[in-house]
């Protein structure tokens, strides 16, 4: 039995954005993939508005200490507190800002694939501006080419930061960079040696971000010795070793590998791979040319690829959000949520970004997955704490729990809205149904489950009808959909696209 | 799974007989690990004194603790004042303190250090899952459910993270049970039925069904015989309350992993870590206690661990920033070897104002796992190890 084209374009729709809204919804029958792909290719075109949430004392302050070093030598230790006080809390904003474009913007395919890239390029930095601008290079050049995001990535005051190459200098190397980027970033473990990396670090002496930001190359500070790297020898500088690693045609590899176990399939198909990896070598790392290859070929649709996939807590979340609109009163409980399921975007695990799939699930994860969707539906009060995080908080703990009373506590007292003793949480939300419950408008009663339960699942099983009739509310049809909806999101399948 | 000798007779004993079991009848059973993380990285110099180095007091005129302050174990080591419960442990043989422990090329971001630490990776190395989720890994292969390994926390770490298990972390046995007992999951359990090419979702329902069982194994294994015994009402008294209440029981659990934080002390340390240690301090005074009554202390080993140790150097906010090695306090009732195990810490020889590490940390891991947990520390750390002979 073929795979019907509602089915098709669902997955598409989960795999090159964050799932279906509720008006996409009316068009799946009637698109083709290949003409719905297209579309979406075309919504992603406009390179993307620079998502800026610093306030201006912020901008003005590092400005400031730009021009004058002396300033910044004379700022107190608890000046400098403060102001890593205030960039963290703008991490948050930039951390909802986004997550708010990935749910409402039509640039869905640029968005997931800065998703992809956001984890590929993992940074943990407190400096708001530095994040900022590496999402912003991420975002302009999620569809572009992969050597131009490389390059910048490379360049950027986050990574430079993070990777410890401000201390990279000539006579005294630091190889954190130089073993990451061929790590992790192009050719993948085991395509280098150690004296590679040693040789790398020494190209990378002097590549440096001022503390605004900027990038800055320290001539006294570079060795421009000559270096054998990769086979080759000459008096290679930072830039010359991004374009050696990308004439290896094992990074086209490396990065096309990863795209396929992210957007296709976790099980890598090695013939496909070699495939898609050849033209995008051959394509100068095209991405945009990589995704199309990807998204408009036949085998993408295989039953074999749909429904394979265990959603990101970031995925699962977006998602709910695309398919029911809704004003969350106390946005800040997305982080929460985002703490409590291992996605907090901009605090990836580590430099290799969040490991996915299957390491997503334990007990707790999958429980609190199951119990958001009623969260949300019936703003009921619950009490998960997440894990504190130091780098973070840096020393505040104990401060921000006396100030607060939890660091967490996020619930108010209000109409609809009940708290239960200290430390409970609620997600304050106001769904608005009028799309959806639109949609099943020309659906009989009876055919309303049949009708529902393929939009919002892309799995083989789905729970059945018995079971679920116990616990939807028949009582109207409108609270028929309501609640089956809520029902069916609270189940295994539906963490999976 | 494994089950000790208590867990197996137990089972032919009928349920009523059980309830007048009083718990001092409690016999020795498995052996115990409970692993206390002191998330933050503690300032061990101040935990674990040098009260005749004047090195320590040179690096640190405000924050160094005097000799007449610390609670003294040796001519030449004192323990934080707080700290009076580990100075009774101390003289009654049951404390083991290991200095200077760490990793080559140690980092000084919380995040990763304790991701090194909690997966037991080299500093280089990126690994997805925990030392204890692997121990887990060999340990219940193919068993229903992955209760050996537990955490007392809303969620669980990587620590407890395996390539094929994972353990499990609640609060309490009673909201575990409640969450998974939620009518609505356990029907959507019930329907649930295989079908090919569907194994990602059998591997969710597989986690679900593992923690509704977990959780009334679980539960019900937390009424069998809990604590009577007074704990301090704090977040880490009640933890140590819910594990002394499982110990006594028959459960095949024989890891626990609780936390206590922040001890990220950059400003105005010695309160904080007062507060913290104090917590600490009567917590595990209780825990202790309440073994000793119960016959079950000499098969307990209470492990703590901090991500780092600080700098040497006090800053000017009355803190100290991060630094590399640190020390491990080991409590039990069966040690081998007792007191401190090694020299403290050299303060003449650092580098860039760090202590050097002279025990990797793996090692310690290899010597519980092998020696305590009898488990295959090679297959479980990917490496051979040295032992010590404190366990």
């Amino acid at each position: 039995m073929g795979v019907s084209i509602q089915r098709k374009n669902l997955h598409l729709l989960w795999r090159a954005g964050f799932g279906p809204s509720a008006v996409d919804c009316q068009l799946i029958n009637s698109e083709t993939p290949a003409s719905y792909y297209k579309k979406l290719l075309a919504l992603s075109v406009k390179t993307p508005a620079y998502i800026d949430v610093a306030d201006s004392s912020q901008r003005q302050m590092v400005t400031g200490m730009q021009q004058n070093e002396g300033l910044r030598q004379q700022l107190s230790a608890e000046q400098k507190r403060a102001l890593r006080i205030k960039s963290r809390e703008g991490l948050k904003n930039l951390n909802l800002a986004w997550m708010g474009q990935m749910i409402n913007s039509p640039q869905q395919l640029r968005e997931k694939m800065s998703l992809f890239w956001h984890g590929h390029f993992a940074t943990r930095t407190v400096n708001l501006l530095y994040q900022q601008k590496l999402l912003d290079i991420i975002r302009s050049h999620a569809l572009g080419n992969f050597g131009d995001l490389l390059q910048e990535v490379s360049k950027s005051a986050s990574m430079i930061n993070f990777l410890n190459n401000n201390q990279n200098r000539k006579g005294h190397p630091n190889e954190n960079f130089a073993r990451e980027v061929m790590e992790l970033f192009t050719l993948g473990r085991g395509n280098y040696t150690e004296n590679d990396v040693k040789e790398g670090a020494r190209a990378f002496t002097g590549w440096g971000a001022s503390f605004n930001g900027e990038f800055v190359f320290r001539e006294r500070q570079h060795d421009d010795g000559r270096k054998t790297f990769l086979g080759k020898t000459g008096d290679f500088n930072g830039d010359d070793i991004l374009k050696i690693l990308l004439q290896q045609k094992q990074t086209a590899r490396f990065i096309t590998r990863k795209i396929y176990r992210y957007f296709v399939n976790a099980e890598p198909d090695p013939a496909k791979i070699e495939w898609l990896a050849n033209r995008f070598y051959e394509r100068q790392y095209n991405i945009e040319s990589l995704m199309t290859d990807i998204f408009t070929s036949d085998w993408f649709y295989g039953e074999e690829n749909i429904g394979k996939k265990i959603k990101s807590p970031v995925e699962l979340i977006v998602g709910i959000r695309r398919i029911l609109p809704m004003q969350i009163e106390n946005e800040a409980v997305l982080l929460l949520l985002q703490r409590l399921l291992g996605q907090l975007l901009f605090y990836p695990p580590n430099v290799a970004g969040w490991p996915g799939g299957k390491n997503w699930i334990d007990s707790s994860t999958l429980m609190m997955r199951l119990r958001i969707p009623e969260l949300m539906y019936a703003g009921d009060v619950f009490s998960m704490k997440p894990k504190d995080d130091d780098d973070q908080m840096m020393g505040m703990k104990d401060k921000e729990e006396r100030e607060n009373d939890s660091a967490v506590s996020l619930a108010r007292p209000g109409k609809k809205y009940n708290t239960r003793g200290r430390g409970g949480q609620q997600i304050m939300a106001t769904i608005d149904w009028r799309n959806w419950l639109e949609l099943y408008t020309p659906v009989a009663r009876q055919n309303l489950l049949p009708a529902i339960v393929p939009v919002l699942l892309q799995t083989k099983t789905a729970v059945g009808e018995t079971t679920l009739k116990n616990y939807v509310d028949a009582g109207s049809r409108e609270n028929f959909i309501k609640t089956a909806t809520v029902q069916l999101m609270s189940t295994p399948e539906y963490q999976m696209c | 799974m494994q089950l000790g000798s208590l867990a197996t007779a137990s089972l032919f004993l009928p349920k009523f007989m059980r309830a007048f079991e009083t718990p001092r009848m409690v016999p020795a059973g498995n052996k115990i690990l409970v692993v206390l993380q002191l998330s933050g990285g503690n300032d061990g110099l101040n935990t674990v004194i040098p009260v005749r180095n004047d090195l320590y007091y040179k690096a640190r005129p405000k924050l160094g603790i005097g000799k007449e302050n610390a609670l003294l174990l040796t001519d030449e080591t004192g323990l934080n004042p707080a700290l009076s419960a580990f100075k009774d442990l101390y003289d009654d043989g049951s404390l083991g303190i290991l200095n200077s422990v760490g990793y080559p090329n140690p980092d000084r971001s919380h995040f990763r250090s304790m991701d090194i630490w909690q997966s037991a990776s080299a500093s280089n190395e990126y690994i997805n899952n925990g030392w204890l989720g692997r121990y887990l890994d060999a340990q219940c292969s193919g068993c229903g459910m992955p209760v050996q390994a537990l955490e007392i926390d809303d969620v669980l770490s990587l620590s407890l993270k395996g390539e094929k298990m994972n353990g499990i972390a609640m609060r309490d046995p009673k909201r575990l049970y409640s969450t998974s007992h939620e009518k609505y999951f356990k029907d959507v359990l019930a329907q649930h039925q295989l079908v090919p090419g569907n194994e990602t979702v059998d591997y969710l329902y597989k986690t679900m069904a593992d923690t509704v069982s977990s959780a009334d194994y679980i539960f019900e294994q937390s009424k069998l015989r809990p604590t009577t015994a007074q704990y301090p009402a704090t977040a880490l008294g009640q933890s140590f309350k819910t594990v002394a209440s499982l110990v006594f029981s028959d459960i095949s659990t024989r890891v626990y992993y609780v936390s206590l934080g922040s001890f990220d002390t950059h400003v105005a340390q010695e309160a904080q870590q007062k507060r913290l240690f104090t917590e600490m301090n009567d917590a595990v005074k209780a825990f202790v206690a309440d073994l000793k009554a119960n016959n079950r202390f000499q098969d307990t080993l209470l492990m703590t661990f901090s991500e780092f140790g600080r700098r040497v150097t006090q800053n000017a906010s009355g803190g100290t920033d991060h630094g590399t090695a640190n020390n491990m306090f080991f409590v039990s009732g069966a040690l081998q070897q007792k007191g401190v195990l090694n020299p403290m810490p050299g303060l003449a020889d650092l580098e860039e104002g760090d202590l050097k590490h002279s025990v990797d940390f793996r090692d310690v891991y290899a010597t519980v796992l092998n020696k305590w947990l009898k488990a295959d520390d090679e297959q479980i750390l990917g490496k051979k190890s040295a032992y010590f002979d404190f366990v």
